[in-house]
């Protein structure tokens, strides 16, 4: 061998390429198989409608109002759940941080997510339906005389979404509040900063990338709200949302033309709102939360 | 207005106490430090000496006893309420803020207008030598540049009382010495009563004007740096102030101001008594400058196992019969393996009342 500085291997390793790399082969064949062949086809399958032009479906989803409202539909419902569950986060993870038995507490609020949409679903049929616990208390102490209607409505839903969304909020949320240093609020108020203050001063915007993100992954698990729609909901009017247009369309009409643009349609807004909240956090300090290094 | 924006005469704490469950972090701390002091709390890690800080600050509550600033009781009132400045240990700056806006906290929280904000900040940069820094973040500094920040920030607001816990102990040694001079510096320029937390005996002694050595939440010494250096009244407080050769013996004779114990068979140290000592057994403390080879025949045996080169001269480590290590200076090398006998100055042994040997 003559000397020519380092070997193949060695220049791969330095930049980051070795036998280990290897791994991650498995994974990228499945997100190959399982995500971005099913989205190609999707994307294709959508340019393929019943009607032979390419544009036909887009075109149909934005003139009739029965298609084009259900996105409306969607963000109404999960927007405000989604920034309801981050007020809610909020102060409950300032109150957590300082709490001995913080385990068992997230133990009890992670269970809900571990029950999934379908049970929270049919559990509130039970107690906010007509002769659930919650309408027959309201009934029996006189407030409505007759039962209140939760359930097959918009409140159903949100109130759902709210249910199995807000443990993985908070605990998001917990770990952003748990993770700035307390001596930083510790300095505040040496330095004469009431709560208030320490608050708006210093939490707040050391919070706000990682809320933004909270935002985000929360935002993106109540828009594809399926399940909790239909079983709670008003799926035919009230809480039509996206997701229930493409069912339809692939189910109940078979056009898997116009379920795919849908579909993809549903992609696009979600990932608007998502670039819109990343854009903005751009806009505030990203850098390390707890004191600089020593 | 804060109680601290005040000037006061002197801070007292009577009968401080703060528990952790059944845990005593203080038990009972007395102690009045005047307007202008500069007083280190000195102590071992666990000693108790960083939570009597945050009592003082505020971060604490305290379980017993109250903190007195002349007539006003301010263990009850909030941290924010007190106006002290604090440098902490990990210097706590804003990461999200530039040094100019950190140092100007304080001043905004308390409703200075902008244009006052802007000056004094510039004048306090300059005075901790940050100019050309002020619009960086924390996280572009040095650590010894964030350490300015830091006492910046808790000056800049013109404090009664300026509490540092350990501020030095995240540098490295040469800028640790450099910072030790500009505390010191910015101190007799500003005049604050200052309150400085640390466990290095030498940073106490070279900044303090008067040290108070804690102990398992207790006060076991208050002093100015020289009584401490030359007469600790107890056994730990020598052991803390770098009396690191510990000799047990028994005591053979007293004679006044002198006392003279035996160690071992044959040698015997010459010594004053402290903390009390009449008769029994003993502990000879030793500084290791202090304890040389000597010709005296009653001088501790002991056999040499490392000697290094210190510029002027030498260090070793000698161990005697009784597997006891003893550090010694001299002035010539002497041979690793060699025996030799071991003496000092009666004037520079302290011997206190101690365990059997």
């Amino acid at each position: 061998m003559t000397d020519r500085g380092p070997t193949l291997t060695q220049r791969l390793r330095a930049r980051g390429l070795d036998g280990v790399t290897l791994l991650v082969l498995p994974c990228v064949l499945a997100i190959i198989a399982l995500f971005i062949y099913p989205f190609l086809y999707g994307l294709w399958l959508s340019f393929q409608p019943k009607d032979g032009t390419t544009m036909g479906n887009y075109d149909r989803f934005f003139r009739e109002p029965f298609l084009y409202k259900t996105i409306w539909t969607t963000l109404k419902i999960s927007i405000p759940v989604t920034i309801l569950n981050l007020l809610l986060a909020v102060p409950i993870a300032f109150r957590v941080r300082l709490m001995k038995h913080q385990r068992l507490l997230t133990t009890i609020l992670v269970l809900p997510i571990t029950l999934g949409t379908v049970l929270v679903a049919e559990g509130m049929l039970f107690y906010f339906g007509p002769q659930g616990w919650f309408s027959r208390t309201v009934m029996a102490l006189g407030l409505m005389d007759h039962a209140p209607s939760i359930t097959h409505g918009y409140w159903g839903v949100f109130l759902s979404l709210l249910i199995t969304g807000f443990p993985f909020t908070f605990l998001l949320t917990l770990s952003y509040v748990t993770g700035i240093e307390p001596a930083l609020e510790q300095a505040a108020a040496t330095l004469g900063a009431g709560p208030a203050a320490r608050f708006r001063e210093i939490f707040l915007p050391l919070l706000l990338p990682g809320l933004a993100i909270t935002f985000c992954l929360s935002f993106v698990q109540a828009y594809s709200v399926l399940p909790s729609a239909i079983l709670v909901g008003d799926p035919a009017n009230t809480t039509r949302v996206i997701s229930i247009a493409a069912y339809q369309a692939a189910f109940e009409d078979y056009d898997y033309s116009l379920a795919s643009a849908i579909a993809m349609i549903m992609g696009a807004v979600q990932l608007v709102v998502v670039a819109a909240i990343l854009g903005a956090r751009t806009l505030v300090y990203r850098g390390p939360v707890a004191a600089a290094k020593g | 207005m804060t109680v601290g924006s005040t000037k006061f005469e002197t801070l007292r704490l009577e009968g401080v106490k703060r528990d952790f469950g059944t845990f005593n972090a203080l038990r009972g701390l007395d102690l009045t430090i005047a307007r202008g002091e500069f007083v280190a709390l000195l102590g071992p890690s666990g000693c108790g000496k960083t939570t009597a800080l945050n009592c003082i600050a505020g971060l604490l509550d305290v379980t017993g006893g109250r903190i007195m600033l002349d007539d006003t009781r301010i263990d009850t009132i909030r941290t924010e309420e007190r106006g002290f400045g604090m440098v902490f240990q990990n210097y706590a700056l804003f990461p999200h803020m530039t040094v100019r806006r950190n140092v100007g906290f304080g001043l905004k929280m308390r409703g200075v207008p902008r244009a006052e904000i802007d000056r004094r900040v510039e004048q306090v940069i300059a005075t901790v030598r940050l100019q050309g820094q002020a619009d960086k973040l924390p996280g572009q500094l040095s650590g010894g540049q964030q350490q300015r920040v830091a006492i910046a920030r808790a000056i800049v607001i013109e404090p009664p009382l300026v509490l540092m816990d350990e501020p030095l102990s995240n540098l490295d040694a040469k800028l640790r010495l450099e910072m030790r001079g500009e505390i010191r510096r910015i101190h007799q320029s500003l005049g604050s009563t200052t309150i400085y937390v640390t466990h290095d005996q030498e940073e106490a002694l070279s900044l303090a004007d008067r040290i108070v050595v804690l102990r398992d939440g207790a006060i076991r010494q208050v002093g100015r740096p020289d009584e401490l250096y030359a007469a600790p009244a107890h056994l730990d407080v020598a052991d803390f102030m770098g009396y690191r050769n510990r000799i047990p013996g028994r005591v053979t004779a007293q004679d006044g101001g002198r006392v003279t114990i035996s160690v071992g068979e044959t040698a015997a140290l010459i010594g004053r008594p402290c903390d009390g000592l009449v008769d029994g057994p003993a502990i000879a403390m030793i500084r290791p400058d202090d304890l040389e080879p000597t010709d005296a025949a009653i001088g501790i045996p002991a056999t040499v196992e490392t000697i290094e080169y210190r510029g002027r001269e030498f260090h070793g480590l000698a161990r005697t019969i009784a597997n006891q290590e003893l550090h010694f200076r001299s002035s010539v090398s002497v041979g690793r393996g060699e025996t030799i006998r071991l003496g000092a100055d009666p004037a520079r042994v302290l011997i206190y009342p101690g365990a059997t040997p």
